[in-house]
């Protein structure tokens, strides 16, 4: 569920993380304004929770594989959206800079998938209208498994649209949706049931912290919805972007457009706005296409007899291949690596002498 | 059970290599994290189907981790341990991908091989790029560096309490696991009631913890304001190691110098 950096471009993550950083420093400010400061121990020692507890894996029914605690659904009732949020985002950055769960520039692409939804959506929209502020133990069961399911579904989709976006994995936008969904679904259910059957312990053993929980730290209505006009308003920001900017290797979404009009795009309309788009893409597109799509179309033929050709003719003259990565590209490129581990190993060897 | 000790041997040996001595180790934070992001953004700016343009960028976690002494072994395993997303997702790139993009000699290699191998070189870019940034700096300076750079306060001192009861917690959970283990034969003890309890005894426990620390910082004059007093100074190195690899990273990334050197040797080869 962690995405890693080896999958996303720049623009998906800096969006991304534009987007986690936002909600963040809108988390800190609310806490802050909140002006209990018992709960700063209490979010330290929660998130070292969430460590502790991945630790201790259990058995899913009906499978041999087992499984561990999310957390996010269950921060988000012990603590409320803004606390579990910030806690939660706390773990994945240890997680991405400790265990390379994820990498630094996807944390905010794994911030927003994995904490901004069980907090911002899940909890207050799903959660607390079925659970309510007194809960008991059929409503809590309840209410923890739909929002953990819904929670990770979300979650589950946005790893799916990101991944599209940023086009280097191959993998079509609706298979990808299919494998990850089901998947998901599974580990929802179980990460519901786990949360159920912690809080309604946790609500025999000690119901005064969940009564706690669940008065004092309770979204305020407005702030809410000030923030999901945010967001709306970022998305919709956001989708232009990409749809200006990275167009060209859009093989997912292609795919299902393909799919579902039988057109490999869909019928442009002619329109002075798509040709700006047009050329404001064409100006600015961050990641040039390199001749390798047109080579393998086109001049596949002829690519492959300058290839061909380097093999037999003596070396005097390296064609210009127009298909990006070249034998002599490679051949450079694995010499400058050889060069670069030659100096690191000089380097290790002078450190150590003195 | 192996996965546990393992990563939690893990996590306490990269943060004892966050404490010895070396030129890297003795740079201002905030330095070694742009320099690390701007790498990342630069590895993972390239299109899909580069390799040789990418396999040059080697040179940065190398030297880092020359210059401060970390050992490489360590650094493989890590990579290892973290490697199955990328390695999951990355390998449909052949199935999906079979449009022939390269010929050497009667070998075609397809789009999808090239990609799956330029995803598994950003990934060990990557991550070594970050791993080597934590054993270099450790995290209490890292986390100075995020509040220098303007990071929310809360945000800062949530990582920082995090990360000082992480190893605590830990431990204590691995406690219960080993008892439950031992009573369990490895086969009993893991249904999901069983590990419910005992998620939420540590639950509870960890609920008094904070309790206590709480009342302690209070006793301590806490105001809800963590101060870090250390002092951060850019000094010459700093600049030098910013703008040097800022010149070499964007000159890696705008220019393939690659087949350049391909050519030169190529040349010099006799066939």
């Amino acid at each position: 569920m962690h995405m890693a950096d080896a999958l996303i471009s720049p623009l998906v993550g800096g969006v991304m993380w534009a987007a986690s950083a936002g909600i963040t420093v809108y988390s800190a400010s609310k806490l802050k304004a909140g002006g209990d400061d018992r709960i700063v121990p209490l979010m330290g020692v929660l998130g070292a929770f969430i460590f502790a507890a991945q630790m201790i894996n259990f058995s899913i029914p009906g499978t041999g594989s087992s499984g561990h605690l999310g957390g996010g659904m269950l921060l988000s009732i012990l603590l409320g959206p803004y606390a579990a949020f910030l806690t939660l985002a706390s773990v994945l950055t240890v997680q991405a800079l400790f265990f390379a769960d994820g990498g630094l520039l996807a944390l905010g692409c794994n911030i927003f998938n994995l904490a901004f939804f069980p907090c911002f959506v899940a909890y207050p929209l799903i959660y607390r209208p079925i659970a309510g502020t007194q809960p008991t133990g059929k409503r809590v069961v309840a209410g923890s498994l739909v929002a953990a399911i819904v929670g990770l579904q979300l979650g589950a989709a946005a790893v799916v649209l990101e991944t599209s976006l940023a086009g280097i994995s191959e993998l079509p936008f609706g298979t990808f949706l299919l494998l990850m969904l089901p998947i998901h679904l599974a580990i929802g259910i179980v990460e519901g049931l786990l949360t159920a059957a912690v809080v309604s312990f946790v609500g025999s053993a000690r119901p005064d912290i969940l009564t706690v929980a669940a008065s004092s730290r309770q979204p305020a209505r407005h702030g809410g919805g000030r923030l999901l006009a945010g967001l709306l308003l970022l998305s919709a920001l956001t989708g232009g972007l990409f749809s200006w900017f990275a167009s060209p290797q859009h093989d997912g979404l292609e795919w299902a457009i393909f799919h579902s009009t039988g057109r490999e795009t869909l019928p442009t309309p002619v329109t002075d706005a798509h040709s700006l788009a047009a050329a404001l893409q064409d100006r600015t597109a961050l990641l040039p296409d390199y001749g390798f799509r047109q080579a393998a179309e086109s001049g596949d033929a002829a690519a492959a007899g300058n290839v061909a050709g380097t093999g037999e003719e003596t070396g005097k003259a390296w064609p210009d291949v127009n298909a990006g990565t070249s034998v002599s590209g490679l051949l450079g490129a694995t010499i400058s690596m050889l060069l670069a581990g030659l100096l690191g190993f000089i380097l290790l060897r002078l450190r150590q002498r003195p | 059970m192996a996965r546990i000790d393992a990563s939690s041997s893990n996590l306490s040996y990269l943060d004892g290599l966050a404490y010895r001595d070396s030129p890297i180790h003795r740079l201002d934070p905030r330095v070694k994290l742009i320099t690390t992001l701007l790498f990342i953004v630069c590895v993972v700016s390239f299109n899909k189907y580069e390799l040789s343009a990418l396999l040059p960028f080697a040179i940065y976690p190398v030297i880092l981790l020359a210059l401060a002494r970390l050992p490489p072994r360590y650094l493989l395993r890590h990579l290892l341990l973290a490697v199955t997303f990328a390695l999951c997702i990355g390998l449909f790139n052949p199935l999906f991908d079979r449009a022939t993009l390269l010929h050497v000699g009667s070998i075609e290699i397809s789009g999808g091989w090239i990609s799956f191998a330029s995803i598994m070189l950003r990934f060990v870019l990557t991550v070594s790029a970050a791993l080597i940034l934590v054993a270099s700096t450790g995290f209490d300076s890292l986390c100075l560096a995020l509040a220098r750079l303007g990071a929310p306060s809360p945000f800062v001192v949530q990582l920082l309490l995090l990360y000082r009861y992480l190893f605590v917690l830990v431990d204590e959970a691995m406690r219960l696991s080993r008892a439950r283990s031992q009573r369990s034969f490895g086969r009993r003890g893991m249904e999901l009631s069983v590990v419910a309890s005992l998620l939420a005894q540590l639950l509870l426990r960890t609920l008094d913890r904070a309790q206590r620390i709480y009342l302690a910082m209070q006793c301590r004059g806490f105001d809800g304001e963590v101060r870090l007093l250390r002092p951060l100074r850019i000094g010459a190195s700093d600049v030098l190691f910013l703008s040097g690899w800022t010149a070499i990273l964007l000159g890696l990334r705008l220019r393939d110098s690659a087949p350049a050197l391909g050519q030169a040797i190529g040349a010099l080869l006799p066939w």
